[in-house]
């Protein structure tokens, strides 16, 4: 189970990084969230895989017993899946925004912010 | 999206997954759920009745403007980190009430950083949705 | 004693709120901050003069031994007493000078904050204090001298002043940091304790070289002292006041500060001595061939810096005391010359010595100022100047090596400077008067008197040297040198060499005037020289160094996003894989690898799958379809694998993301394809690769043995210390507190760019375009 999910998981960064070297503005949000899941799944993953041990104390004890899946990954993921999830919105925005203003969606010619352009 | 079925289910979905979201809250110090998925829920909760009702309607029915809660989510977690150092303790030291409250259980400034935390996310999470459902 | 140092910042806060008040006919009323400092210091002389430092101290970085220490001894007091007794008499003459400037309450802040900042720096005991106080004169020095910064040449001259000052600074850190460790201690005085452990540390050269490169800089020596001349851009009270007066001296100051600390070794002494000595012939040299009555007297105070240094490289206690004397007598009769010039120049329009002359005829007590002060300057008794050059004499004479030498490199010197200050304090004032100036008027007595004042005081000490005697000459000699004999200023010391050499000078001096015409102006060999001269050279090392940023940015920083990405991916690849090919041995231990039942294994096929759809499919809503496929396929994983809350977590989350993307989709640009598939598959292999490095690095840290320590502190103690028994959530309420507190904040402000980036319209910019 750990080798494929450690091919999923370079899977995940592969198209993310692809996407993320288009011109486009879209693909490179979208290459964004590939990319962040790929890297949660990535923890998770280094956290090491543990089946049916979620880290809950038993009503019956006061602390974990000995096989349970590591807590520790567990919160970073959490707090990572909300703030991916805040960035993301931001990007999106941003690039709608961008669309708006610049109307154009491909970034070679949103690449200075120069009047003039000498390249 | 404004079909009857989905009205009707939109308005009796609304309370439901808002009791379920503080439920989620309320048992995350024990069981799998906390302040960040109760958020969440609950802000899915006034999304889907937005789809069905309209913005308007959903704005009226909160009151506040969703950006209105983060500040106050904010000062609240604040509030519970702070606590303990008005009696000598260290920041964020856990304070808990002596006896469990009914319904909700043993509580302490860890729940009400918790809700703090709900409320943060209800706000952001509705303040994205909102600006950016009105401003497509 | 903090409220007096810290007096000047204060103000300079204030002051922008009373600009109205003080733009007006009320500006003069400031003075009476330097003047109040005047007379607290004054009352330190007692106290000081009996040989009892005050230590006062304040703390404020105690962990790191930096703390607010003020020593008032002799040579602080010194400094103290001439930063705020000219301060009076520039605040003074500004109010009249400036009068009517748009912004004279800006400049006055300016002055108010590099005063405070000249005092913190003479008064502080601890090296880092000083440091900062050294820094905070060269920055306002920056902001006065481009001033006017309408004015291209003002504002490179502001640029360039900072840039070498700047440069010494951070030199000066190195060497203060160096001292500090080797001694142990950040106080100066403390520090003469360990002074022989100093001499003798193997790093002495290095700090003293920094030390010196410091110093150097700010006190004008060559070859750093080209940024002095461009430096008189500035109005002329600031002239006066930094580049004349007081700013320049701090490399003095530190010098002489540092003499019972580092001195009194061969390495030290010559240095100073070569570079002292050169400074003072050269810039003597070029003061005779300027015509800009501002620039004579900025190379005859380089000059006069280059003689200090020279005194306290000679180190001999005469010398130190020819040194002490004479920074009071260049403060005196070089603020002098300098606010003279700022009256011709305010009352002409001019500072051109070809033009100027005559002048006594319609501003008589300037030229009288003018007189007393070049009296001085040239050493002329009565004047104060002659008690100096007597001493510089004696001391010179007294050397241990080459006494004829530095003594007859002393006298050139000194007959060059005869005939500037001739140029300076005479020559506008002499003649007849040309009919363009014949309507010309006295300047307001705020003007004139602060010169006179000078050159009055010049005189009086001349003829009554005991007056600073044992009051401030004294201990400002003993701080320098604890051990210096005992001595007495006077004026006339009977007939001996000492005197020969003076009538020498001054009679070279007025044979050069009358040999050597200014008008003539600068021959065509002495502009050859500028050619190579430092200004010149720093200025094509720094067109270069622009030109090598410029061809550097253009490389490394072209504007492509993806081209950055690509290059920090490729670098990383690179670098990832040299390491796994070089030192991992890839396996994968089979025996600790779970097995896969057959509900993931179709997850796995799902999520696979929707990946790929996602890089290739061509519609937009369907890919936004499959990230919610792999968003859900990832949520079941993490159920698989103990993980609930993440689940639910991920599950919510996926769902609002998907809203999102539908609710801006429809407004967002259809996918087209910009680049050709040779770049496609370029980036394809990368990424591939990339990817596949990934997994390789993900199943390599499998097999490591990793740390749980932190985990099995949470698994023990979440239910004991939190009464918590889900031990994520007690990690994110509790443990980790306060990086959920900061997660929440970004959350807010993303969702708050969010906001602001849709709800205010930018009105002016989507109307441009």
């Amino acid at each position: 189970m750990e080798i494929i999910l450690a091919v999923i998981v370079g899977l995940l960064y592969a198209s993310g990084i692809y996407l993320m070297l288009r011109r486009s503005l879209v693909k490179l949000v979208v290459g964004l969230v590939l990319l962040g899941n790929g890297v949660n799944l990535l923890i998770f993953l280094l956290g090491g895989l543990v089946r049916g041990k979620p880290p809950l104390i038993p009503d019956t004890a006061t602390y974990l017993g000995q096989v349970y899946a590591d807590p520790v990954p567990q919160a970073l993921i959490l707090t990572a899946i909300v703030i991916s999830f805040g960035l993301q919105s931001f990007a999106i925005v941003l690039i709608k925004r961008t669309y708006v203003v610049v109307n154009t969606d491909d970034m070679d010619q949103i690449h200075s912010t120069e009047e003039d352009d000498d390249y | 999206m404004k079909h009857l079925t989905f009205r009707t289910a939109a308005s009796f979905l609304l309370p439901l997954l808002l009791l379920f979201s503080v439920f989620i809250l309320l048992r995350g110090h024990y069981l799998p759920g906390g302040g960040f998925v109760g958020g969440i829920i609950a802000s899915i909760a006034f999304v889907l009745h937005a789809f069905a009702f309209g913005l308007g309607q959903t704005r009226k029915l909160l009151r506040i403007r969703p950006m209105g809660l983060m500040p106050v989510g904010l000062a609240l977690a604040v509030f519970a980190a702070v606590l303990p150092l008005f009696q000598g303790l260290p920041l964020l030291t856990g304070l808990w009430l002596s006896k469990p409250i009914p319904v909700i259980g043993l509580v302490g400034n860890a729940l009400l950083f918790d809700l703090g935390v709900y409320i943060v996310v209800l706000g952001v999470a509705l303040t994205i949705i909102f600006s950016i459902s009105e401003a497509v | 004693m903090l409220l007096a140092v810290l007096s000047g910042f204060i103000v300079a806060s204030f002051v922008p709120f009373l600009g109205k008040l003080l733009r007006g006919k009320w500006s003069f009323l400031l003075t009476a901050l330097p003047l109040c400092l005047f007379l607290y210091f004054l009352n330190f002389i007692p106290q000081v003069s009996a040989n009892k430092a005050a230590l006062i101290s304040y703390e404020w970085v105690p962990s790191m031994g930096i703390n607010f220490n003020f020593l008032v001894d002799g040579l602080s007091l010194l400094f103290a007493l001439m930063i705020t007794g000219i301060g009076t008499l520039v605040f003074l003459y500004t109010s009249a000078y400036m009068k009517g400037d748009r912004y004279l309450d800006r400049f006055y802040g300016y002055l108010c904050i590099f005063m405070g900042a000249m005092l913190g720096m003479v008064l502080s005991d601890n090296i880092f204090t000083l440091f900062i106080f050294w820094e905070l004169t060269s920055i306002s020095s920056f902001f006065l001298i481009g001033y006017n910064n309408e004015n291209s040449d003002s504002r490179k001259s502001a640029l360039v002043s900072l840039a070498i000052t700047g440069l010494g600074g951070f030199f000066l850190l190195g060497a203060f940091a160096l001292i500090g460790n080797i001694s142990g201690t950040y106080s100066i005085n403390e520090m003469i304790g360990s002074a022989d452990a100093l001499k003798g540390n193997g790093l002495y050269p290095v700090i003293i070289a920094f030390l010196f490169i410091g110093a150097f800089s700010k006190s004008a020596q060559y070859p750093l002292h080209f940024w002095l001349p461009g430096a008189m851009k500035a109005p002329t009270p600031v002239s006066t006041y930094l580049h004349s007066a007081t700013m320049v001296k701090a490399g003095i100051y530190l010098l002489a500060r540092f003499t019972p600390v580092l001195g009194n070794v061969p390495a030290w002494n010559n240095t100073l001595m070569i570079f002292g000595g050169f400074t003072m012939f050269y810039a003597a040299f070029h003061s005779i061939f300027k015509r800009d009555l501002k620039e004579v007297l900025a190379y005859s105070t380089i000059s006069a810096l280059g003689m200090l240094v020279f005194l306290i490289g000679l180190g001999t206690p005469d010398a130190l005391l020819a040194a002490t004397v004479f920074i009071i007598v260049h403060a005196l009769y070089k603020a002098s010359l300098f606010l003279i010039t700022g009256i011709i120049d305010h009352e002409t329009g001019t500072r051109d010595l070809a033009k100027l002359s005559g002048l006594r005829k319609v501003m008589m007590p300037v030229a009288v100022a003018g007189a007393l002060a070049m009296l001085s300057n040239s050493g002329i008794p009565p004047s104060f100047g002659f008690v100096g050059k007597d001493l510089i004499y004696a001391s010179t004479l007294g050397s241990e090596l080459g006494a004829a030498l530095v003594t007859g490199v002393a006298v050139i010197t000194n007959i060059l400077l005869l005939y500037s200050s001739i140029l300076a304090g005479i020559r506008p004032f002499a003649g007849p008067l040309p009919d363009a100036y014949k309507t010309v008027h006295l300047p307001d007595w705020r003007m004139w008197v602060p010169p006179l004042l000078l050159g009055v005081g010049s005189l009086l000490l001349g003829v009554f040297p005991g007056l600073i005697e044992g009051g401030i000459v004294g201990p400002a000699l003993l701080s320098i040198d604890p051990t210096a004999p005992a001595f007495h200023l006077q004026l006339w010391h009977g007939f001996n060499v000492v005197l020969a050499l003076s009538a020498a000078t001054i009679g070279g001096g007025l044979l050069l005037y009358l040999l050597f015409k200014p008008s003539v102006g600068q021959p065509a060999w002495v502009a050859g020289l500028s050619a190579s001269s430092p200004k010149n050279i720093a200025g094509y090392l720094s067109r270069k160094f622009r030109e090598l940023a410029h061809l550097w940015t253009s490389l490394s920083q072209n504007g492509y996003l993806r081209i950055y990405v690509l290059v920090i991916i490729s670098f990383l690849t690179v670098l990832l894989a040299y390491k796994s090919f070089t030192e991992v041995k890839f396996y994968v231990e089979l025996s600790k690898v779970s097995p896969l039942t057959s509900a993931e294994m179709v997850v796995m096929f799902i999520l696979a799958a929707a990946v790929i759809y996602v890089v290739y499919t061509p519609s937009r809503l369907a890919a936004v379809a499959a990230m919610g496929v792999i968003g859900y396929c990832i949520c079941l994983i993490f159920v698989f694998y103990s993980a609930p809350d993440l689940a639910m977590t991920q599950f919510a989350i996926d769902t609002l993301t998907v809203i999102l993307f539908v609710l801006v989709l429809y407004r967002l640009p259809k996918y087209i394809h910009y680049s050709n598939w040779l770049i496609r598959i370029r980036d394809g292999v990368i990424s591939l690769f990339f990817g596949t490095l990934i997994t390789i690095l993900g199943l390599e840290v499998l097999n490591e043995p990793t740390s749980k320590e932190t985990t099995h502190f949470f698994a023990e103690n979440s239910y004991a210390l939190a009464k918590g028994k889900n031990v994520v959530n007690v990690i994110l309420v509790d443990f980790r507190g306060v990086d959920t507190m900061i997660e929440i904040t970004v959350l807010t402000i993303a969702a708050m760019g969010v906001f602001a980036l849709l709800k205010l319209q930018l009105n002016k910019y989507d109307q441009e375009l």
